[in-house]
């Protein structure tokens, strides 16, 4: 009868405890990005749009002398006299616009970017909540913390928000990405807790394998980066099409507030690239969780491919992030309708996980929604 | 500035070849403006197809570029993933038929709609098929070429330099006093010390590597035809049955002993795996508390199995996720219930029947269904007759007024069984096989009592006799059975190696960053000492590439040692090319008033060396309107020495004025 061990009820609701409060702290962060962004709008220092608007005729027909011009980077090397250092003249892809990324939410603004600090603090103090929350969840059923969707949920934003202040700790500039983070893991967690919690539980016996482990960690890793890209994928559209107007001499200007918000953000090149680099990263990640799932499929079910709802939609979602990789490799395909693709792909990772499992029934709709 | 533009504009002409694919050397995908040493950087399909020449022939090679282009492969894979949808969400009859009939008889008008679009079973239907195969035609068409290609390549050698080397995304440059042969030799040796392919020639070292990026991709698309082939061998050949075995009997694989058998077109029955196993005992176990009271927690059956006719006999359990495996062919777990053990006694007081009946579990309490068939029977006058009874069986009874008896907890806690008893004919000697769960009842009469109709709730060890002494039924006790798939599928471990080298390759090829290096040593013009460039090319923009370069100019270094210039107003030794100095002057300015943001931050969010596509093969237009310190001849020198560049995948019109040229 150890399978059925009694689930610590201490531990679970010690881990339910941890989850509201990282709830709150995580609301505190998201107060603390507002007026990081509030702030950061009275600044005016280094706009795109008055870097774009100084030299209109430069960008329209950019004269070959100051096109691609060369950026430099220096790369030092141990050495330790000035001629030791190779200077690496590197040039950026020609026939992109030539903008500059936007200085962040703070804008430059002091005040701005003290509140940004404080809400990465915050959010790392709510991660470190949010974690244990998952992790006693774990202890309180001893198995991997995501049998249903509540754990699935909880585990997911997890992953978004550690991801998210890994890159921060590898010294990556991606605190943009915090204000979209922590609204939707609020709300992520939000509706964890109030429409998707099931009591912690062991599971049936189908689902007691050690490919639970490897496969559903798997696709909520996938999951919570391709969440990472689909931002990035996002704020790029916004960015790339604000970029165009201004670039478009006499065409129509962004109104105020989004020429405020967006020329914060990084360039669109800047974006699209770390859009891409994040989705092509977990990509291979993704294919591994359909195939453990096949093997598990195979083990569990006696075939390793039926075309369960589960799977045709994990098959979907491969596919098209298959295509998205694809169609950057394609003529006439870059920027906004790659971009494109890649927004259709994660909605179909999304309606995986919560269209299947709630309107449609198959082999792997398992207990407690 | 004129000038330069029509220069430009008439290069990008000269360059452009018009058939791509004539190419004799297969150089699509190479970056155009930079001659030789920017082909062959992969081997991605030309995508400039012209128009079609006259006749069929020229269509057809017009049509099959289509084909095989990046685009419609595009297309194609965009096309499958809409075509999957439908699949999931309307029920299909590999799946769950029962679902499909259910469906059929509440939408007569749309079931027929969806029949004769095949939505009843979309991934076997014809345009599901149609997409797919296309794709894989492309695919291979795709592929071929490709292979083609790259095998060129891996024999051919790292392409000379462009004559220019500070066009090249990646620069660096310095004076030093070792001489140029010595130089040469020390990054010919450091490069291939680095594992680099590298060769001499003249003034230049070229090398490259990441060879394994173009590899890694051609694994990966050649793995998913593995995958594919391997998938359509496995839904041809593939053979499933299933049985039903209560605890203590077995089975032998032989098709009369399943239940259901059902074998794909290319299944051949004498395939199948001697082999046999017992039921010897089933266990399961239920969570006995709290919200979830009720769900199964363990499934076990221990089964005894022998090879061949009468193997030696071995022990096994199967579970759920642990199936036993004989010789390709596996046995599932898939189901398990209870038989309660009855003995029928007839109007003679003869035993008619005697033994476990298997009910099947209606719901997850297990309230189950079932019936016993009493074929051979008399009645109280000793004429022959036949018995039927359909009973109803609650492992935890509960009787309440709303429900009715049901069950409340699927273990044999308090066991309970209900019958109703009819006697006729059973139609079984009509020779139409019966389903043995359920009874026909038309020619049956029901046995009344006092006006009403018989019904009996049974424990354990009772008995109850049927209405004018027309025979008795007793309730003996409860069996488990177990239900088993036995399945085999051919071609398993080809699927399993596709996927697993589709992953490596995809790994490979998204991971690995395919770039050239060249290291160029020449005597300073003014004589003193030995100017040293280098520069590094990558199939796609990479933040790894200047450190990379960096790291060998460092090491370069300790040969060549960096002399200091000999005057400022000296002019770059290489007199045939003021641009690099020119280049770090502006960049150093532009880097000065903070406009270089772009490039570090570009940098800083790389979290890793993926390769990005972003390439630097679109300035076509800008690569030739540099006029600084560009002598007529340098223009010339890259005509003739650099071959054309045939294709330019990221310009749709290669022939055409880019942005820059139409200024
Ligand atoms: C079965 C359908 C296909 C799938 C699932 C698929 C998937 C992929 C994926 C995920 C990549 C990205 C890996 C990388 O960037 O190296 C890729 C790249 C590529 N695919 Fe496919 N592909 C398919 C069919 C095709 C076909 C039919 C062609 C030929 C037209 C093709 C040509 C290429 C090329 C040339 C690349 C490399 C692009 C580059 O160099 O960046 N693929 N494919």
């Amino acid at each position: 009868m150890n399978l059925a061990a009694a689930a610590n009820e201490n531990l679970a609701s010690i881990s339910n405890v941890l989850i509201y409060s990282a709830m709150a702290v995580y609301t505190l962060a998201f107060g603390a990005h507002m007026a990081e962004w509030v702030l950061g709008s009275r600044s005016k220092v280094g706009r795109t749009a008055a870097a774009l608007t100084e030299k209109p005729e430069g960008r329209a027909a950019p004269a070959p002398a100051s096109a691609p011009a060369p950026a430099v980077q220096v790369t030092g090397r141990g050495g330790t006299t000035v001629l030791e250092r190779p200077q690496v003249v590197t040039r950026g892809p020609a026939g992109g616009r030539d903008v500059p990324d936007g200085p962040g939410a703070a804008g430059g603004d002091e005040g701005g970017d003290l509140y940004g600090r404080i809400a990465v603090s915050l959010t790392t103090l709510a991660f470190l909540l949010h974690a244990g929350g998952v992790l006693t969840r774990a202890l309180s059923v001893e198995r991997a913390p995501w049998g249903n969707m509540y754990e699935f949920s909880t585990a997911f934003s997890m992953v978004v928000v550690g991801s998210y202040l890994a890159l921060l700790l590898a010294k990556k500039p991606v605190r943009w990405l915090g204000l979209p983070l922590v609204t939707t893991v609020l709300l992520d967690l939000g509706l964890a807790v109030s429409v998707l919690y099931t009591e912690s539980d062991q599971l049936v016996p189908a689902l007691d394998s050690y490919w639970l482990w490897i496969h559903v960690s798997c696709a909520i890793i996938s999951g919570g980066v391709f969440y990472l890209g689909a931002v990035g994928t996002v704020l790029f559209l916004f960015r790339d099409r604000y970029e165009a107007k201004l670039a478009a001499p006499g065409g129509k200007r962004p109104g105020a507030f989004a020429d405020s918000v967006l020329s914060r953000l990084p360039a669109a090149a800047t974006l699209d690239k770390f859009a891409y680099r994040v989705n092509a990263l977990v990509f291979p990640l993704w294919t591994f969780t359909i195939i453990a799932g096949a093997i598990w499929a195979e083990a569990a079910w006696g075939r390793y491919w039926g075309w369960d709802p589960k799977e045709v939609w994990s098959f979907i979602t491969w596919v098209a992030y298959a295509g998205y990789l694809h169609a950057r490799a394609t003529a006439g395909w870059k920027g906004r309708k790659a971009a494109y693709i890649a927004l259709i792909a994660f909605a179909c990772f999304l309606f995986n996980y919560y269209g299947v499992n709630i309107f449609v029934t198959g082999k792997h709709s398992y207990a407690g929604v | 500035m004129a000038e330069t533009t029509k220069n430009a504009a008439a290069n990008a002409d000269a360059r452009s070849d018009p058939d791509g694919r004539s190419d004799p050397d297969g150089r699509a995908g190479a970056e155009p403006g930079l001659g030789a040493a920017g082909s062959q950087l992969s081997t991605a399909p030309d995508e400039s197809a012209p128009l079609p020449g006259l006749g069929v022939i020229g269509w057809a090679r017009w049509f099959w570029r289509q084909l095989t282009s990046m685009r419609v492969a595009l297309l194609l894979l965009l096309l499958l993933s809409l075509g999957a949808i439908p699949g999931s969400l309307i029920p299909q009859t590999g799946i769950d038929p029962m679902a499909v009939e259910q469906f059929r008889a509440d939408n007569e008008t749309l079931a027929a709609v969806y029949d004769k679009l095949g939505l009843f079973h979309v991934y076997s239907s014809v345009w599901f098929s149609a997409i797919y195969i296309l794709l894989f035609v492309s695919l291979i068409g795709c592929i071929v070429p490709r292979t083609w290609q790259f095998a060129g390549q891996l024999r051919g050698r790292p392409p000379a330099g462009p004559s220019r080397l500070a066009r090249l995304p990646a620069y660096t440059t310095w004076r030093t006093a070792a001489t140029p042969e010595e130089v040469l030799g020390a990054a010919h040796r450091t490069l291939r010390r680095r594992r680099f392919r590298a060769r001499l020639g003249g003034d230049t070292a070229a090398a490259e590597k990441g060879y394994l990026r173009e590899a890694g991709n051609l694994v990966f698309h050649i793995a998913l035809i593995v995958l594919l082939l391997a998938f359509a061998a496995g839904s041809l050949w593939k053979a499933e049955g299933g049985k039903l075995i209560v605890k203590g009997d077995g089975f032998t694989n032989t098709l009369p002993q399943y239940d259901d058998f059902r074998a794909a077109s290319l299944y051949d029955t004498d395939q199948l795996t001697p082999f046999g196993f017992r039921l010897d005992d089933f266990e399961a176990t239920f969570e006995r508390g709290g919200p979830q009271k009720g769900t199964p927690r363990t499934f076990r059956a221990d089964v005894t199995h022998w090879n061949g006719a009468d193997g030696a006999e071995r022990k096994a359990s199967i579970e759920v996720n642990h199936p036993l495996e004989v010789d390709g062919t596996k046995v599932y777990l898939i189901g398990y219930g209870y038989a309660p053990v009855v003995t029928v006694k007839d109007g003679q007081g003869d035993v008619a029947y005697q033994g476990p009946v298997p009910f099947l579990p209606q719901d997850t309490n297990n309230t189950s269904v079932g019936v016993v068939k009493v074929p051979d029977a008399r009645d109280k006058d000793g004429k022959k007759t036949q018995l039927g009874f359909q009973g109803r069986f609650l492992p935890t009874f509960a009787l309440d007024e709303v429900r009715g008896p049901h069950s409340t907890f699927p273990a044999l806690d308090y066991p309970v069984l209900s019958i109703n008893a009819f006697m006729g004919s059973l139609g079984v000697d009509s020779g139409i096989p019966q389903n043995v769960y359920q009874l026909d009842t038309r020619k049956m009469k029901q046995f009344k009592e006092n006006g009403d109709l018989f019904r009996k709730f049974l424990r354990p060890g009772e008995t109850v006799q049927l209405p004018d002494g027309q025979g008795s039924l007793s309730f003996d006790g409860v069996e488990e059975w177990a239900s088993f798939q036995i399945s085999s599928q051919p071609g398993k471990g080809w699927a399993l190696g596709g996927a697993v080298a589709a992953l490596l390759g995809l790994a490979a090829s998204l991971f690995i960053q395919r770039r050239r290096i060249w290291v160029r040593a020449r005597p300073a013009a003014d004589g003193s000492g030995t100017v040293v460039e280098m520069a590094a090319l990558g199939r796609s923009e990479s933040p790894r590439l200047p450190e990379e370069l960096a790291e060998l100019a460092v090491a370069l270094r300790e040969t060549a040692p960096p002399a200091p210039e000999p005057d400022d107003t000296a002019d770059g030794a290489d007199g045939s090319d003021g641009a690099p100095e020119g280049a770090q002057d502006e960049a150093a300015a532009r880097y000065a008033a903070g406009d270089a943001a772009r490039g570090t931050a570009a940098e800083d969010t790389a979290d890793d060396d993926t390769a990005d596509d972003d390439t630097a093969d679109e300035d076509t237009a800008d690569e030739d309107t540099v006029p600084e310190g560009t002598p007529a001849a340098g223009t010339a020198e890259e005509t003739a020495a650099g071959e054309p560049a045939g294709d330019d995948r990221e310009n749709p019109d290669p022939a055409g004025p880019s942005e820059g040229e139409r200024a």
